[in-house]
C-alpha cells in the first residue's frame, strides 16, 4: 500500500508559497532569532498560519496528511533557513503525530491532533542525564495509583521544552529491562501539569532560536488516559516506529541547509578578489565547490529514494540511517569547506558561514549519533545478508 | 458587493529573462512561471475588502494558458471565491483582454474591478484604462490606498511629486501600484481548501469578441550591456566628461 500523500497539484502549490515564505520571512528573521534566542512572536504565528505545524496529521484531524516524500521535501525546503524554525514544528509532525496516528487512542487522537495540527508546540522527552544512545535504559518511572500515573525522573536536552504545551515522556512502567523494551511507555503529558517544571535553557554551540532544557518530572500525576494507547509497553514501539521518517527528516534538514550554505560559499567565492581574480577563478577553490556540490547532489537523491521507498510501505531503517549519517557528514564537510572559501572572513561573527559552521554540527549528534546510524547500517546488512 | 479581479500568468519576477534567439520574443521553456505580482496586491485589496466585510464576493478571471489555473488556484488559496479561466494558448493584447474583461463584467455585474497597473512581462499600462473607457466607468489608477464607504471609492495615487486623491462612484475600475499593500502568503490549508472551490473554464469563442492582435512584434533585444564606471579626478574632469562624452550637459 503506497502512500499517496496530498494531490501533487495542491502539494506543488504550496511548495511555490513555502519557498517565498522561506526567503522572504524567514530568512531576513534569522539574525532576530539569533539574539532573542528564540524564534519571534510575529514569525511563530505566521508559521502557524501557514500550516506548518500540520504537515502530516490527517486532514480529518486539520492536516494536511502529507506522505513521507512530500514531508521530507518540505523539510528540505524549509531548512533553506535557520534550524530554529524547523525544530519548532519538528515534534508535532514527527514523532507526536506519528505515535498519536499509529499507537494512540481515539481520544487521544481526537484530542491532541486538531491542537498540534493547529500549533500547540510539542516535545519529545526520551534522553536522559545517564541514557542517550542507549535509550532504554532510562530511569524516569511511572508508578500506577488508581486511575493515574505518577512520574519521576529526569530529561535532558529536550528541544522545545521551555515552550512546549505538551510533552511526550517516555518513561519505566516495569522496572527490570523487558524483551523489546516493553518496560517502557509513552505518555502524553501536558506541559502545565503539577509536578514537571522545565530546566534553564541550555546555552548551545549553534541553533541558537532553538532551545532545549531538562524537563523534571516530581510526583507528576497523569490520568491513565495520558499513558498512550492506553496500553503499558508499547512506548518504545512508537518511538521506533517514527525513527525512519525522523532519520529521513534529519537528513533533509542538513541537505536543505548545506544548500544554503554552499550557495553562501559560491557568491563569496565568485565576488572575492586575490590576485587580481575573483578567487572562484582557482581550481583549488573550484574543487572545494565541486566536491561540495556533488555530495549535496547524491544527499538530495539519498533522501527522495529513502522516502519514496518508505512511502511504498518497505522497510527502510538502512536506508534511512545512511541517509542520516551521509547528509549530515555531508553538511559538516560543506561547511568546513564554506569557511576555508571565506578565509579570515569565515572565523568573524559578522559573517553568516561562522554560524552555519556551529549549526551543522548538531546533525551528527541528535536522532542517533552517526556511530549509531553505523551500527544500524551494519546490523541491517548482516540480516539482508542472511535473509 | 461583486469584486471582479483579472490575474495573468507572468515569467517569475526572480528568473533571469532570456531573449530567443531569432529575437522573436522571451523564452518561455521550463521558465518559472506566476501570477503578476502587481495582481497578486489586487486579489490582497479584494481579499482585505471582503475580510472587513464591505464585499461579499470576489471572482478571479485569467485569460491565458490552460496552466494559468494555477494562478486561478493561487487567487482562490488567497480568499477568492471562484474563478474563471479564459483558455487560450495564444497572445492576447491589452485591447482584446479589455474586450473580454467588459464581456465577463456584464455576466457578472461586479461593483469593482481591481487590476494590477500593469503586467511585468510586457509592461502594457493599459488593460485597466481600456476596460474602463470601454465600460464608460469611472477609474483610478496606480492606487496606494483605497477607502470604499456610501457607494463611492476614494483611491489615492501615486503621481510624480506626490499623492492625489480621487473619488470615484460607483461601479468603478482600479489598478494597484506596489505600495496599496503586502500580499500574503497561501496557506497550507487554503490551498487544500482553494481546490474544492469553483473555477470555470471557457473558450474565447464563447465570448464573441474580435481579438485578433493590432500590434505586430519586429524583435526583440537584449537591453544593452551596462559598462564599467570610470573615476574621475575633479569636478572639472566630471562637468568635461559629461559634456563632451555622454553629450548630456
Ligand atoms: C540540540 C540537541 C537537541 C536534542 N533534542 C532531544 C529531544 O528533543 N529529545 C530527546 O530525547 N533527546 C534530545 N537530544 C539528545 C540526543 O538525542 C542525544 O544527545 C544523543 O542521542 C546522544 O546521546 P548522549 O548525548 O547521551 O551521548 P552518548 O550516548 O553518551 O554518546 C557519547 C559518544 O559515544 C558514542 N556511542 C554511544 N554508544 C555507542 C555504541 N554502542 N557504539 C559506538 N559508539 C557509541 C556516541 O556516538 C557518542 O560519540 C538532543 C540533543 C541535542 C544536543
Amino acid at each position: 500500500m503506497t502512500q499517496t500523500g496530498m494531490d501533487t497539484d495542491v502539494f506543488q502549490a504550496f511548495v511555490v508559497q513555502l519557498e517565498r515564505f522561506v526567503r522572504e520571512r524567514l530568512v531576513p528573521a534569522e539574525k532576530e532569532t539569533e539574539k532573542l534566542n528564540r524564534v519571534p512572536d510575529a514569525i511563530l504565528a505566521e508559521m502557524r498560519d501557514m500550516g506548518l505545524f500540520g504537515l502530516t496529521m490527517p486532514e480529518e484531524y486539520g492536516g494536511a496528511g502529507m506522505n513521507v516524500s512530500q514531508y521530507v521535501e518540505t523539510i528540505r525546503i524549509l531548512s533553506w533557513a535557520s534550524g530554529a524554525f524547523r525544530a519548532l514544528i519538528s515534534i508535532n509532525i514527527g514523532m507526536a503525530c506519528s505515535a498519536l496516528v499509529k499507537n494512540g487512542t481515539d481520544e487521544q487522537r481526537k484530542y491532541w491532533l486538531p491542537k498540534l495540527a493547529d500549533g500547540a508546540i510539542a516535545a519529545f522527552a526520551l534522553t536522559e542525564p545517564d541514557s542517550g544512545s542507549d535509550a532504554a535504559a532510562l530511569k524516569t518511572s511511572a508508578r500506577r495509583d488508581g486511575g493515574d500515573y505518577v512520574l519521576n525522573g529526569s530529561k535532558r536536552y529536550i528541544t522545545n521544552a521551555p515552550f512546549a504545551d505538551m510533552i511526550i515522556v517516555m518513561a519505566r512502567t516495569e522496572a527490570a529491562a523487558l524483551p523489546k523494551n516493553a518496560h517502557i511507555s509513552a505518555f502524553l503529558v501536558p506541559a502545565d501539569t503539577p509536578g514537571v517544571s522545565i530546566g534553564k535553557p541550555e546555552e548551545k554551540l549553534g541553533q541558537n532560536g532553538s532551545q532545549i532544557a531538562d524537563v523534571i518530572l516530581e510526583d507528576a500525576r497523569v490520568p491513565a488516559a495520558a499513558l498512550l494507547g492506553g496500553e503499558e509497553g508499547t512506548g518504545f514501539k512508537a518511538a521506533m516506529q517514527s525513527l525512519d521518517a525522523g532519520r529521513i527528516c534529519i537528513a533533509a534538514a542538513a541537505t536543505g541547509y548545506a544548500a544554503r550554505i554552499l550557495d553562501c560559499g559560491l557568491r563569496y567565492a565568485a565576488e572575492r578578489k586575490a590576485f587580481g581574480q575573483p578567487i572562484a577563478q582557482f581550481q583549488l577553490i573550484q574543487a572545494m565547490l565541486a566536491d561540495s556540490k556533488a555530495e549535496l547532489y547524491a544527499a538530495e537523491c539519498m533522501i527522495r529514494d529513502a522516502a519514496l521507498n518508505a512511502d511504498k510501505g518497505r522497510q527502510v531503517s538502512l536506508e534511512a540511517s545512511c541517509a542520516k549519517m551521509y547528509a549530515s557528514e555531508m553538511c559538516g564537510r560543506i561547511a568546513d569547506r564554506v569557511v576555508q572559501i571565506h578565509g579570515g572572513a569565515g572565523y568573524l561573527k559578522e559573517y553568516e558561514a561562522e554560524r552555519f559552521f556551529r549549526d551543522a554540527r548538531i546533525f551528527r549528534i541528535y536522532e542517533g549519533t552517526t556511530q549509531i546510524q553505523q551500527l544500524v547500517i551494519a546490523k541491517n546488512m548482516l540480516r539482508r545478508m542472511a535473509g | 458587493m461583486k469584486i471582479l479581479v483579472p490575474v495573468k500568468r507572468v515569467i517569475d519576477y526572480n528568473v533571469k529573462v532570456r531573449v530567443k534567439s531569432d529575437q522573436s520574443g522571451v523564452d518561455l521553456a521550463n521558465v518559472k512561471m506566476s501570477m503578476n505580482p502587481f495582481d497578486e496586491i489586487a486579489v490582497e485589496e479584494a481579499v482585505r475588502l471582503k475580510e472587513a466585510g464591505t464585499a461579499e464576493e470576489i471572482v478571479a478571471v485569467s485569460i491565458g494558458p490552460e496552466k494559468a489555473q494555477d494562478q486561478l488556484r493561487q487567487a482562490l488559496a488567497m480568499g477568492a471565491d471562484r474563478a474563471i479561466l479564459i483558455k487560450t494558448e495564444e497572445t492576447v493584447e491589452p485591447l482584446a483582454v479589455a474586450k473580454l474583461l467588459k464581456k465577463v463584467v456584464e455576466e457578472e455585474s461586479p461593483e469593482l474591478v481591481i487590476l494590477g497597473k500593469q503586467a511585468i512581462d510586457d509592461d502594457s499600462n493599459q488593460t485597466g484604462q481600456m476596460l474602463a473607457a470601454l465600460l464608460g466607468w469611472a477609474q483610478g489608477t496606480f492606487a496606494s490606498k483605497v477607502n470604499l464607504a456610501d457607494g463611492k471609492i476614494d483611491v489615492t495615487r501615486e503621481i510624480d511629486g506626490g499623492l492625489q486623491t480621487v473619488s470615484l462612484k460607483l461601479p468603478a475600475i482600479v489598478t494597484t501600484d506596489l505600495r496599496l499593500n503586502e500580499p500574503r502568503y497561501a496557506s497550507l490549508p487554503n490551498i487544500m481548501k482553494a481546490k474544492k472551490k469553483p473555477l470555470d473554464v471557457k473558450e474565447i469563442g464563447d465570448y464573441g469578441v474580435d481579438v485578433a492582435p493590432r500590434l505586430e512584434t519586429l524583435k526583440v533585444t537584449e537591453p544593452p550591456k551596462r559598462e564599467a564606471g570610470v573615476k574621475v579626478e575633479s569636478v572639472a574632469e566630471l562637468v568635461d566628461k559629461l559634456k563632451n562624452e555622454a553629450g548630456v550637459l
